[in-house]
């Protein structure tokens, strides 16, 4: 075993139970899912995606490029990093030969999002976040901490407890400040525009089966900073060398994270290589726990603190050295020793943990994301934030309203990131109008860096022992697969640009997004062009910065809320009676409803719809138009108004009556069309159809506003304060002359196209005589509150004459029949009133009205423009399908075929005794009496073709 | 997502508005005298620079009023907003980048 | 390399990094997918190769690297159906034409109808298609889930999928290696890519384009052929030359390598979902196009956050997988969703642009005819509809008013 008995951020007083590749293991509480397998001696997890070649843990946190595992239980999830699965009771996972795998079943998580706005965001609770927020927590502003651990610290959680107490009070004192939001487990993952920030919080996953039911799994949090502090820490780089990928090399970091958090101890004959300073520490640390420590290092000229506390805990140092390769399969057993710079093999030394460091990489991406410049540091042999732009601090840099502070911004020491975040703090403040001062850094250690690291992306691959060419198992991406060699072959292939690199080889695309491959696999790049990498630049760090399921972006708009689902205020009635339903826009519709036959079982479309328009065109029928958008229209300049949106003439419109309007774009294209019912000189209540009211709104609030504000309109909707009933049938005056005894219903009194006033069951409706059927038609309106009372009043008024409630199915029959069109069906966008036959609805009169310019184009003006027309089957029982071709010829043997137009709307008609449709047809017009043929998935139909209005064409219906 | 300020209202977040292309585009005096290519530069035919840009946006799921503003198209920093009907204001600065 | 996420190895050797020259018969302005392949074919099909291609960053790095690579033709109209047609079929021969793997797979693509009027509109456009003899048929809901048994097909979903129209030539192919393909072969018949060139301004003599002043010094040519996207208006103002084009951020993004589930296209115009599973095993998808105008190459969250949305009604299996990265393109869109290729009031000045969402698979099939046109001094027969007058005369191709489908 190599969990330490002492030491660590565990709980050792519970054990929990685990299953990874099909075996039982045990961990603790505060152990990650790699912790855990490190404690149980695991060292292999995954196997490389393309190569095959065992993996083991390179990391402790999100830049790992290895360890990555499926999760199995409690539910599947694929593609997880060891490093970042909080163990819990139950687990089972198992390593992934780098492809995930997504459940069958469907996902029992809740997901939502919070917003939060905040003067001063704070990313990363490491030393200098814990400062930067303290900062600005004591200058009483509103402050959010984000991190995606699940303690505060950062960095520190991988230190023998450096500054534990100070974190722990920093914390309460936080937690205990109002206007203070701390988020832990929470992963700021993406920057956009104006302090926009998204973080992915993780609220149950660590409870493993034990998560609440009833809790949302993960929290996407929306984040509006004034202000935003970047104190996101920076990710060790390794130094890519032979077989750099075997189970067993681990970042130098990660290995002293491993020993001081989790108390493991994750190799007994540990070699620690690294070209700079910051591993000591961890080569220190392991050695005083009891692992046998070599370092090997490039440099000759140690840190005398460092030279001396190898000695003291009895490290063998190779100055001058690097490592070329490993040995190994399943975990590292040895590594090959070269001079450095002179070249020449060495040495093997065994070992059984390999821990690397090539410098740090500056955690960079939410900055690059705002916007923030780069700029490479040769002695760092990283890009950093450029200082100095607006806003910038002085430790830090930043673009507007982004700051970075700590190792984020390449501060090294532990000093200079307590410094830098308090600094950084009172900075951003100060840019708010805060006056604030720094707290006050607790005591640490003196600054113990005396030697500059050498930046150094890869050994050279002509050191190898047995000088065979070792370049094609150096690994720059370990996902990937990819190694030195393929950078080579990408600029031997003409590739000059990074992107161009990464893409030839795959590198930096992999779950790690090229975490700690990117900079390597640019620094290679430069060599191997021999330009400067700071000219050469990195990939673009895209969002996210690490990944997040798609169910936590969906949230809570899925299902039902995916898109409000409207009703009218009648539609309980309609579920009642058993209405089937059809989505139109966000509305349920009902399209018909279906009776029980005398079998049992229910009417067919087809039987329904027979029923349904026969008691339209022969007794009465009822249905629920409320869905119809209402727009009321007021001011003494509505007339006017409405005499600039429609193609005819509205202001002439007296009130009391109804007029039928059409509306075009400024492109001369039906928009929609309706109806107009005068209220009053200054009052008009306008229909839409039911999937364009809110556009028609939109279009008439943004003329009204923008092309005429000095029309003196208001605008409002009132689509769901109406309830509308049409009362369609011959039978109709008798049912609404029951509800309705006070009204003379009377054609003489009461004539088409007008309306009135009167109270139905008490209430006051707006009876309009309009018809959609052609058939005497009385569309009842009230105020919505009372609409199911007063159907309910219609449809028991209307039982001594059979009232029969019908649904769209029925409409459009009894609409095409007539010839109506329905905008949006009978046309598409490319259709003018004049093609739907309608010149008598455009205004000759008019100066101006929207779209009447366009009328008078070349296009506009061809004789031959697609017309609407009326279709009938030469075999009248043959139905045409709805998007059915008209041709002029049934010859289609010879491809591409001329095709003439389409079918609108086709239907099986009671009244006309067979089926028909609507077409838009070239010149259909002029072909009136012709022959065409409909093709319909390779059926060739005759038929014949007649003007739109195939039922009633005298209109003697409409009065009754 | 842009945090744009609203004249009327103050600053909402881009989700609550809906665009509405390039600003102080003028319906014609006349149409009936504009020739069918004027009539088309006005129908359809924008400017589409890089960088700052009088456009239109309306408050949609707010005060439903329509204002202008100059948003570099580059940077999508906003300039300036103003009410409809108010000029566009001079601006010290040219395109961010 | 072998192993399951393995795709064929590039060639060794790609293209030159050749110094401008003061002079070429055509300047091509744009390294993308169309530039490259306007270039190509002015080699092949009319034996040009004094030609640059000027490109302001690294070769097919904007629109031809962030889109979501979805081939089809099945278009309403009988000019979009033809010149995308055109180029499914030179897809259906470009890996043998350039000698490169460009993976074009023709897995098929769906077209779902969620609405009584998405099926008329689909039924229409099938019918068209196969009018046009583009390969079309309509398939039911059982049918999609036969195609893609992943897609839900519960009539309890907010917008139950009521059916599909299903182009079984349509796929998907790897857009790198198209563009990189089309480079290689450019580059082997002479003509020079010419990266890091960004176009400071053209220069026009008595109504003529003569030369194309760049970062890389000025050039004179006897042909300028644009085809920069959605940086066109940008460089057509620079000869006072407004288009009817607006700039959109357009976001794409992909998921983690995931085991297949997906076997097809599947794209939903009325729930805003495009999706493919790439060859490597990642889930790659497109969201709605962000309305503001913008060349920042990125858009907004929300619209993304509304895209998962859409794809978890669709595809609940998908819950758990992640979004690994996502990126932005900078879309060129018309009036009526159809490109504009062909002359321009400037002599020697050839427009291809406003492609919209529909550029990639429009590739190779534009190249051709924009290098006929920019060679003849005259549109293909192909691109002949496709002209900047057609906004004048009203003689619009709209794809967009017609409720096609767009991407």
């Amino acid at each position: 075993m190599t969990r330490l008995p002492t030491g660590g951020l565990i709980d050792r007083t519970t054990v929990l139970s685990f299953t990874f590749d099909g075996r039982p293991y045990a961990g603790h509480p505060g152990d990650t899912l790699a912790s855990a397998l490190l404690a149980n001696g695991v060292h292999r997890v995954a196997t490389s995606v393309n190569r095959g070649r065992p993996r083991g843990i390179m990391a402790a946190g999100v830049e790992e490029a290895s360890a990555l595992v499926q999760l199995e239980a409690p539910f599947p999830e694929p593609m997880l990093s060891a490093t970042t699965i909080e163990l819990y009771e139950g687990l089972v996972a198992r390593g992934l030969p780098g492809r995930g795998t997504l459940a069958d079943r469907p996902d029992p998580g809740r997901y939502d999002a919070m917003h939060v706005h905040c003067d001063v965001l704070v990313v990363g609770a490491g030393p200098a976040g814990l400062m930067a927020a303290l900062t600005a927590a004591r200058a009483g502003s509103r402050v959010a901490l984000v991190d995606d651990q699940p303690m505060v610290g950062g960095s520190l959680l991988g230190t023998r407890g450096e500054l534990s107490d100070w974190s722990a009070s920093v914390l309460a004192e936080l937690t205990s400040t109002p206007e203070v939001l701390v988020l832990s487990r929470t992963t700021a993952f993406g920057y956009y525009d104006d302090g926009f920030v998204l973080a992915l919080q993780k609220r149950t996953d660590h409870l493993g089966a034990a998560a609440p039911d009833n809790a949302a799994r993960q929290r996407i949090w929306r984040i509006r900073a004034k202000q935003v502090i970047l104190a996101t820490g920076a990710h060790e780089r390794p130094v890519v060398f032979a077989d750099n990928d075997r189970p067993g090399v681990m970042l130098a970091q990660a290995g002293r994270t491993y020993l001081n958090r989790y108390g493991v101890l994750a190799g007994n004959r540990i070699v620690v290589f690294t070209t700079n300073d910051s591993a000591y520490v961890a080569a220190v640390e392991l050695a005083e726990a009891g692992a046998e420590v070599t370092v090997v290092d490039p440099r000759t000229d140690l840190a005398p603190f460092w030279a001396a506390e190898c000695a003291r805990v009895g490290i063998a140092v190779r100055p001058g050295h690097l490592v070329t390769g490993t040995t190994g399969e399943e975990r590292v057993t040895g590594v090959h020793l070269a001079a450095y710079p002179s070249g020449g093999a060495s040495a093997t030394v065994h070992c059984d943990l390999l821990l690397v460091s090539g410098g740090w990489n500056p955690t960079v991406h939410l900055f690059s994301q705002a916007g923030g410049k780069l700029e490479y540091d040769a002695e760092l042999g990283a890009f950093l934030p450029v200082a100095g732009l607006p806003g910038a601090g002085v430790l830090g840099a930043g673009v507007l309203g982004v700051r970075v502070s700590g190792a984020a911004a390449g501060a090294v020491s532990l000093a200079d990131c307590l410094a830098g975040g308090a600094a950084e703090a009172v900075a951003a403040l100060s840019d708010l109008g805060v006056a604030a001062r720094p707290v006050a850094s607790p005591p640490v250690g003196t600054d113990r860096v005396e030697t500059a690291g050498l930046v150094l992306w890869a050994a050279p691959v002509e050191i190898s022992l047995d000088g065979s060419d070792l370049s094609d198992t150096r690994f720059v991406d370990l996902q990937r697969d990819a190694t030195v060699s393929d950078v080579l072959r990408a600029t031997g292939a003409g590739l000059r640009s990074v992107e161009h690199v990464k893409r030839y080889t795959t590198i930096g695309t992999a779950h790690d997004q090229g975490k700690t491959s990117g900079l390597i696999a640019s620094g290679i790049t430069a060599d191997a062009l021999g330009v400067d990498i700071a000219d050469l630049g990195t990939t673009t760090f895209r969002p996210p910065y690490t990944s997040v399921s798609f169910a936590a972006l969906a949230g809570r708009d899925r299902g039902a809320i995916f898109d409000p689902v409207r009703v009218t205020a009648i539609h309980p009635w309609h579920i009642e009676h058993g209405a089937q339903f059809e989505d139109v826009g966000q509305w349920k519709r009902p399209l018909c409803y279906p009776r029980r036959t005398a079998s049992g079982g229910l009417e067919d479309l087809p039987a329904v719809v027979a029923r349904e328009t026969r008691a339209a065109r022969t007794g009465v029928a009822m249905m629920d138009g409320s869905t119809l958008g209402k727009i009321n229209v007021q001011g003494v300049d509505a007339g006017e108004f409405l005499d600039r949106i429609y193609t005819n003439i509205i202001s002439t419109l007296k009130p009391g009556f109804v007029r039928y309007a059409v509306m075009c774009g400024m492109d001369g294209m039906i928009l929609d069309d309706g109806t107009v019912m005068r209220v009053a000189d200054t009052e008009f209540v306008l229909t839409t159809t039911t999937g364009n009211a809110a556009k028609v709104l939109d279009w008439l609030e943004e003329l009204a506003q923008t092309e005429w504000p000095d029309l003196r309109v208001h605008l409002t909707s009132v689509t769901e304060q109406w309830a509308t009933i049409p009362v369609v049938g011959p039978l109709s005056r008798q049912v609404i002359a029951a509800v309705a005894p006070a009204l003379d219903v009377s054609n003489e009194a009461f004539g088409f196209m007008t309306w009135r006033s009167a109270k139905i069951v008490g209430i006051e409706a707006r009876i309009c005589r309009i018809s959609f059927s052609g058939e005497l038609a009385y569309e009842v309106n009230v105020p919505s509150w009372y609409g199911i009372a007063v159907w309910q009043a219609l449809f028991d008024a209307g039982q001594p004459y059979g009232i029969t409630p019908y649904g769209t199915e029925t409409m459009h029959v009894l609409r095409a029949e007539k010839g109506y069109p329905i905008i949006g069906q009978d046309t598409d966008g490319t259709v003018t009133p004049q093609d739907l036959g309608m010149s008598w609805v455009v205004s000759k009169k008019k100066l101006d009205f929207v779209g009447k310019r366009s009328f008078s184009r070349t296009e506009n003006q061809r004789p031959d423009r697609k017309h609407l027309v009326g279709l009938l089957p030469v075999d009248r029982s043959v139905l045409l399908d709805e998007g059915a071709q008209v041709l002029a010829d049934d010859d289609v043997s010879q491809l591409p075929v001329a095709m003439l137009g389409h079918v609108t709307s086709s239907y099986r008609s009671v009244a006309l005794g067979g089926t028909f449709g609507l077409a838009l047809v070239r010149s259909g017009r002029d072909r009136i009496g012709e022959r065409l043929f409909a093709w319909q998935d390779g059926e060739v139909v005759p038929v014949t073709v007649t003007g739109p209005v195939l039922y009633d064409q005298e209109g003697a219906r409409r009065d009754g | 997502m842009q945090l744009i300020s609203c004249p009327w209202c103050g600053p909402r977040e881009e989700a609550e508005y809906h665009y509405g292309g390039q600003a102080h585009v003028a319906y014609p005096h006349e149409v009936g005298a504009l020739s069918d290519a004027d009539w088309a530069h006005y129908l359809f035919f924008r400017d589409n620079p890089r960088g700052p840009f009088a456009e239109r946006w309306v408050h949609a799921a707010g005060c439903r009023r329509w204002f202008n503003a100059v948003r570099d198209t580059g940077t999508h920093e906003i300039l300036a907003v103003y009410r409809i009907g108010e000029p566009q204001p001079e601006l010290g600065r040219q395109a961010s980048r | 390399m072998t192993g399951p996420t393995a795709v064929p190895e590039h060639p060794e050797f790609l293209w030159r990094n050749p110094e401008p020259k003061p002079f070429y018969d055509i300047v091509v302005v744009g390294g993308g997918g169309h530039g490259l392949a306007t270039a190509y074919y002015l080699a092949r099909n009319h034996g040009i190769t004094n030609v640059a291609v000027l490109e302001k960053g690294w070769l097919a790095g904007g629109n031809m690297a962030r889109n979501t690579t979805i081939i089809r033709s099945n278009y309403l109209w009988d000019e979009s159906s033809a010149i995308y047609e055109h180029s499914l079929k030179l897809w259906e021969g470009l890996e043998e034409d350039l000698g490169y793997p460009i993976l074009f797979s023709q897995r098929g693509v769906l077209n779902l109808a969620h609405s009584l009027q998405d099926v008329r509109d689909s039924v229409r456009r099938v019918n068209a298609n196969r009018l046009n003899g583009v390969d079309a048929e309509w398939v039911d809901a059982a049918g999609v889930k036969e195609l893609c048994p992943i897609v839900n097909i519960s009539p309890d979903v907010r917008y139950p999928v009521l059916g599909a129209t299903y182009q079984p030539r349509g796929g998907i192919a790897k857009h790198d290696y198209v563009a990189w393909g089309f480079a290689r072969r450019a580059d082997e018949l002479g003509i020079d890519l010419i990266q890091n060139c960004a176009v400071t301004g053209l220069d026009v003599i008595g109504g003529k384009v003569v030369g194309v002043r760049t970062t890389r010094g000025d050039i004179a040519t006897g042909k300028v052929a644009l085809a920069a996207a959605g940086h066109s208006s940008v460089l057509a103002s620079m000869v006072g030359l407004r288009l009817p084009i607006q700039s959109h951020p357009l976001q794409g993004l992909v998921s983690e390598l995931l085991e297949p589930v997906h076997p097809t296209v599947v794209m939903s115009n009325a729930v805003h979902v495009y999706v493919s599973q790439a060859h490597k095993g990642e889930l790659v998808m497109g969201a709605g196009i962000d309305s503001f105008n913008g060349y920042g190459q990125r858009g907004a969250f929300h619209i993304i956050e509304r895209q998962m949305s859409a794809a978890l009604e669709l595809f609940p299996i998908f819950a758990r997988a992640h979004l690994l990265r996502t990126w932005a393109g900078i879309v060129d869109t018309t009036p009526d969703a159809s490109p504009i290729v062909g002359l321009t009031p400037i002599e020697n000045l050839y427009l291809n642009c406003g492609w919209g969402t529909g550029g990639f698979k429009a590739t190779p099939g534009v190249g051709w005819c924009f290098a006929h046109t920019v060679a003849h001094d005259k549109p293909h027969p192909y691109n002949a509809p496709f002209t900047l007058e057609r906004f004048t005369s009203g003689a619009l191709v709209d794809e967009h008013g017609a409720a096609a489908v767009a991407h």
